[in-house]
């Protein structure tokens, strides 16, 4: 079977076992409006104030739930030794892991599906004129995000006290993600809206780096 | 053992003298007199840092490759030598900072690398003591090395967008720049004698994990021999 049939078997799986509850995306679209809500307490921002802090807040915020987000995903196969089940099938261990990869992506791209339009609101953000620019940005960030997370993910679920692991062991490594992405979500944020290209760059060369680390280490991740 | 016991006495005698030296054999400097002397140990300590996590991703990667535990036991002595380093050196720069630059810390290019480096290579630490199983132990945190090292530069160039206070190189910076003959001197004093003690550090940290592992290796030997006896004679067996 090649690798990219095998991966989107193992997507459709992912998706079916999440689809089926949907517990993990409403706790972690819950968590992250937890954040933004909680900002607003602590700092009380005016109008200009929210620009400025808007695409930081946003982005902490994506970067937390995610943190937390990801954890299951490696973690859940424990329960029933069904990683074990995966690796003895005849694909290749990037299947396994770019499959998991992918459902994390589209789990973060919904829960900022939803979160965007309610920051907006909530701090009177127009965020219309740059839509398609902002979705760039989104989708680079949160490919860096995921690839980065869904390999730590598998790290931590083989050590103990895997769900504060994760974050201790994400959040500094994202560190130029999200110098990156709040610059280019700043850059669309002031009068003149005008995409700023070297933290698109940068944002993609993360994400470059950072699956191709992946792909070639994957068998190593990815073994009894 | 004659040879470590010379070793780590001629490494603390250099490092003695070095001391000296930066104090009293450097000539002063123009406008940051005697505080400047702590530049003879915050720019070795960088260097010896950097030395020992080069040293870490080469053992990561041999890991990887070999899977002989060798490499792994150097991974985690380099992570440990360095990280000793990295806080000599984030504790010396802010000492140096608040007299000349007014401030303790300012999220420049340079520090805010070192400072995340420092947490990466921590992190790493922590993520060793939480997995229990050798052979994971050793593959998994080889590959979140590896993760890091290659985080490095871009954390380096993010943050040298995003701003930059730390001072041009001196040393090598062109037209202008360079050093008294004899504050040279003196710094080469100081780099080798703090590589040094990091080496000496790292040697015995590698010397104590094959150690820990022979141990390991040699406890559950006498575990698999003892339990098939002592489940026959009824006593305690685990």
């Amino acid at each position: 079977m090649s690798t990219a049939r095998a991966a989107a078997i193992l997507l459709a799986k992912e998706l079916r076992l999440e689809f089926r509850t949907r517990e993990l995306l409403s706790a972690t679209i819950v968590f992250a409006m937890v954040i933004v809500v909680l900002f607003s307490f602590a700092f009380d921002p005016t109008a200009a104030e929210s620009r400025r802090y808007g695409p930081g807040l946003l982005w902490i915020s994506f970067l937390f739930a995610g943190s937390l987000m990801l954890n299951p995903s490696f973690a859940r196969e424990q329960a029933n030794d069904t990683l074990d089940a995966l690796r003895m099938a005849p694909i290749s261990p990037f299947a396994i892991l770019s499959a998991k990869m992918l459902a994390n992506f589209i789990f973060m791209s919904l829960v900022e599906l939803v979160l965007v339009p309610v920051f907006s609101v909530l701090y009177n953000v127009s965020l219309a004129g740059v839509a398609g620019r902002l979705i760039l940005v989104l989708v680079l960030g949160t490919i860096g995000l995921t690839v980065t997370g869904t390999v730590f993910s598998a790290i931590s679920s083989h050590a103990r006290m895997r769900e504060l692991l994760l974050p201790l062991l994400l959040l500094p490594i994202l560190t130029p993600l999200l110098i990156g992405a709040v610059e280019a979500t700043a850059s669309l944020l002031v009068d003149q809206p005008e995409l700023d290209r070297t933290w698109v760059a940068l944002l993609a060369g993360f994400d470059i780096v950072f699956l191709t680390a992946s792909w070639l280490l994957c068998d190593y991740l990815i073994e009894e | 053992m004659k040879g470590r016991i010379a070793s780590t006495v001629f490494a603390a005698a250099l490092i003695f003298f070095a001391g000296y030296a930066a104090l009293f054999i450097a000539p002063d400097e123009r406008t940051m007199h005697a505080i400047q002397r702590i530049f003879y140990f915050h720019l070795p300590s960088w260097i010896a840092m950097f030395t020992a996590l080069s040293v870490v991703f080469v053992a990561n990667v041999a890991y990887l490759a070999t899977r002989k535990a060798k490499w792994d036991a150097l991974g985690v002595a380099g992570a440990e030598a360095g990280v000793v380093c990295c806080t000599i050196g984030l504790a010396t720069g802010p000492l140096w900072a608040r007299p000349v630059w007014g401030i303790w810390w300012t999220w420049d290019a340079r520090l805010t690398t070192t400072f995340i480096l420092w947490l990466l290579y921590i992190s790493y630490l922590l993520l060793r003591g939480l997995l229990d199983d050798t052979e994971k132990k050793a593959t998994l945190s080889a590959i979140f090395g590896i993760f890091a090292f290659l985080d490095v530069p871009l954390v380096y160039v993010s943050n040298r967008l995003w701003r930059t206070q730390h001072p041009q190189p001196v040393i090598l910076g062109g037209n202008g720049s360079g050093l008294d003959p004899t504050m040279s001197k003196v710094l080469l004093l100081c780099v080798i004698a703090v590589m040094g003690v990091m080496i000496i550090i790292l040697l015995d940290r590698y010397r104590l994990e094959r150690l820990r592992h022979e141990f390991e290796e040699l406890r559950q030997e006498v575990e698999t021999r003892s339990i098939a006896p002592a489940s026959i004679l009824g006593k305690e067996s685990t």
